[in-house]
């Protein structure tokens, strides 16, 4: 099946034509539906999931600095935030019940919409086809229908913070009796169905995408595109796929008993339960548990979704500008087809406190453990391509340092906490927040950022702005850590999440004006964000125009299409490929191209 | 620059039936999560046992038998005929309906016989075979409407010189539904 079949079937048919040598100029009449809205080019899909996962960010973020106010300011009111919340923050204090629905809206929205639609959704449809030399999408159909089921979710999660009882607030994990029984809580009333309404599309969505980059990477690669040929980023976005296509079937299964319990009165999650102003309900023989494990059966590779593309970018960009090899490409794709595998075998670390037998605990200690060496080996190869590289401090540079930093400083309390012994003490502590945030959080949003300024060129055809960036990179790396290192001396003092209030807790004072600190830290940091988010608007539109095809000197299929490429990539036919993307330095070349033939005087290949 | 438009020779898998064959996998996923957590049920206390309704005796026969209508229909759809195409692309469809019309008959059978699916008075028991039969009955759904869909293509008459790649994709799914269900069968009577 050619590439050019693909652009010129019609979407939904499977006409069998072979490939054909020959080229036709594209002249598709697009309208502006056809181009920005309803578009099946996978570049423009790409950017929708980026501007989407944006706007997510900014809200997402918005209410983690609104839930900072309570937490660093208990004692004070904001009459502001009456205007803004109106019977949610009575008074200018947030109310308990909003400050549950803004910690879970906000876990749900950075966790799936920005970290997962944003992130995997963004640079899986922009660099698929770009990088493994395809004109587009398998499908480009189902391919635009992924991102519209991912606007439907969005819609509905964003209407269900407007409904009368507030959106859900159970927590992230919509762990029932709360999330499968209206009378349990306002936010369990319509904003839960809202909720799960939305989350159901978001599966869906990602289905469709999913099974589009499988097919696409191993389907529609160019000549000479050999699977080791691949950059990086390709090895990553395909384990993220395969993660996701396996894994979310499992949460839609979990969601569809909730669903019955919720609606139907049946009893798969819930038993001998006394509501207060209800009474004893007639539910019995049902477990809570069962959710919890159809829950972190996608949760925990949820997490590796979130952290695959993020270490794809931060490998590709890294050794770029380090103007040298990735150090181990073979061990890099080993490692992350081990995280893979293992990000299925460990799920129920996250359940150690749910009464499981102790025995089989520790079968997932150590299958939690053994994450640990994948994951050093990936740091060792990344510290190993910056040793005596010729660095370039690009912002996307930065970014992927930044990245590694990061991943060191969370990934090593992931440790702690895999132990199950520590865990009984640090579960649902501070401890756990600081660990999440760091290495999956705020680790990833690094890796997107990166991203970000390393393909914002071949995105728009201008540069960000440097200066921003460099401010962007420095506030945002300090102010992560000054907002996520204390977080583990509360979590060992034993500092539960999910409070309200600590000031009320004798155990907890000590820590007020630190809870301020770290309120204030947010605070600025999500300041700084909206700078970025300037810098991106502005440069899209007034940016410093990219003159060459090439301008990072990178060696990747990406950077041989026109500036600005159409629908259709290549103009002309798709280049061959004669080499892995990752020959810099070589026999004292500063880099040759995947698309250069491999010459008689080289030293090896 | 070299002439390379297509990396993949003719003999590759064509790349809709590779998309269609990862999506089982992630069918699968969802029935293998459904099946587990039955099994994780079954083990706690208040698991009613009951039979299943005779009548998903039958249904199983029907969707067997459908898959073999569907294969031969393919069959004739490669070697060019049509009108025996057309008889048994038509049989098939009228089998997963009378499958789908079977399975909704026995689970009315079992309300009748006070074995309540839903409700307050439900056991989980029941509830599961309601869920993850009709989760499969909704799959079979999908598999119709993709039979009636090329059906009517059939019909018409501007669509006369087409491959039978869209009949290859229908067969494949038609026969993943039906293992599908056979394995869901196994499951109830003599796994879970």
């Amino acid at each position: 099946m050619s590439n050019e079949a693909v652009l010129h079937a019609p979407a939904a048919a499977g006409s069998l034509d072979h490939g054909h040598g020959e080229h036709h100029e594209h002249h598709h009449h697009e309208t502006f539906i056809s181009k920005y809205v309803f578009s099946m080019d996978h570049k423009m899909i790409a950017k929708q999931f980026l501007i989407t996962g944006m706007v997510w960010a900014v809200l997402g973020g918005l209410m983690s600095v609104l839930f900072r106010l309570q937490l660093g300011y208990p004692d004070s009111t904001f009459p502001w935030l009456e205007d803004l919340l109106g019977k949610w923050a009575a008074g200018g204090k947030i109310s308990p019940e909003a400050y549950y629905a803004l910690v879970t809206t906000h876990g749900t929205v950075l966790v799936f919409f920005v970290l997962t639609a944003g992130l995997s959704g963004t640079f899986s449809n922009f660099l698929i086809p770009l990088q493994i030399g395809a004109r587009d999408m398998a499908s480009p159909f189902m391919n635009m229908l992924s991102y519209w089921f991912f606007f439907a979710a969005s819609i509905v999660m964003l209407s269900s913070m407007f409904v009368e009882t507030g959106p859900f607030s159970g927590g992230w994990t919509a762990y029932p009796p709360l999330s499968a029984l209206g009378d349990a809580s306002p936010g369990s009333k319509t904003g839960m169905d809202l909720w799960i309404i939305a989350m159901a599309l978001f599966v869906v969505s990602q289905l469709l995408a999913g099974l589009n980059y499988i097919s696409t990477i191993l389907n529609m690669r160019t000549k000479g595109m050999t699977m080791t040929r691949m950059p990086l980023t390709m090895w990553a976005l395909f384990f993220t796929a395969v993660l996701g296509v396996l894994s979310f079937p499992v949460l839609f299964s979990g969601f569809i008993l909730l669903i019955f319990d919720r609606n139907f009165g049946t009893s798969f999650y819930l038993s001998d339960i006394f509501i207060n102003g209800v009474g004893a309900l007639p539910n019995e023989g049902g477990s809570a548990i069962l959710y919890q494990h159809l829950f972190w059966f996608l949760g925990h590779p949820e997490v590796y979704i979130i952290l695959l593309p993020a270490m794809g970018i931060a490998s590709e960009v890294m050794s770029v500008n380090a103007r040298k090899p990735i150090f181990g490409y073979m061990a890099m794709v080993a490692s992350m087809f081990a995280i893979a595998i293992l990000a299925f075998l460990v799920w129920a670390h996250h359940m150690f406190v749910t009464g499981l037998n102790p025995f089989l605990g520790s079968v997932f200690v150590l299958l939690t453990l053994l994450i640990a060496v994948p994951s050093a080996i990936k740091v060792f190869n990344w510290l190993t391509t910056l040793w005596r590289g010729n660095i370039r401090f690009t912002p996307g540079m930065l970014f992927a340092i930044g990245f590694v930093s990061l991943f060191i400083s969370g990934g090593l309390t992931g440790i702690w906490l895999g132990n199950s012994a520590l865990d009984i003490h640090l579960h649902d502590t501070y401890f756990v927040i600081a660990h999440f945030h760091i290495v999956m959080g705020v680790a990833s949003m690094f890796g997107m950022f990166a991203g970000i300024y390393h393909w914002f060129p071949k995105m728009y055809g201008r540069f960000m702005n440097n200066t921003l960036a460099y401010i962007h990179f420095w506030v945002t790396l300090a102010g992560a850590y000054m907002i996520f290192w204390p977080m583990h001396y509360q979590g060992l003092a034993g500092m539960p999440r999910r409070y309200y209030d600590y000031s009320v807790w004798e155990s907890f004072k000590q820590f007020a004006e630190l809870n301020q600190f770290i309120s204030l830290v947010a605070m600025i940091v999500f300041a700084i964000q909206i700078l970025f988010l300037f810098n991106f608007f502005y440069s899209i539109f007034k940016g410093r125009k990219v003159t060459t095809e090439n301008p990072w000197g990178s060696n990747s299929l990406e950077w041989t299409t026109p500036i600005n490429p159409g629908h259709g990539n290549w103009v002309g036919e798709i280049p061959e490929v004669h080499r892995w993307p990752y020959d810099y330095g070589k026999d004292g070349k500063d880099h040759i191209t995947q698309t250069t033939p491999i010459g008689a005087d080289e030293s090896h290949h | 620059m070299m002439t390379a438009v297509q990396a993949n020779g003719p003999q590759r898998i064509h790349r809709h039936k590779f998309t269609l064959w990862v999506a089982m996998g992630s069918m699968v996923m969802m029935f293998a999560g459904l099946t587990s957590a039955y099994i994780v049920k079954k083990n706690q206390s208040s698991w009613l046992e009951f039979n299943l309704p005779m009548l998903f005796w039958y249904s199983t026969a029907v969707i067997l038998v459908s898959s073999f209508t569907i294969q031969m229909a393919f069959q004739a759809h490669k070697a060019g005929e049509m009108g025996k195409y057309r008889t048994l692309i038509t049989l098939t469809a009228l089998l997963g309906i009378s499958f789908l019309v079977m399975q909704i008959m026995g689970f009315m059978d079992l309300e009748a016989n006070d074995i309540a699916l839903t409700g307050s008075r439900s056991n989980s028991a029941a509830s599961f075979l309601l869920v993850i039969t009709g989760l499969h009955m909704l799959h079979v759904l999908g598999g119709i409407v993709a039979i009636l869909y090329i059906l009517f293509r059939a019909y018409n008459p501007a669509k006369k010189a087409e491959t039978s790649l869209p009949v290859e994709l229908a067969a494949t799914y038609w026969h993943f539904v039906d293992v599908l269900w056979i394995y869901l069968f196994i499951f109830y009577n003599w796994i879970g």
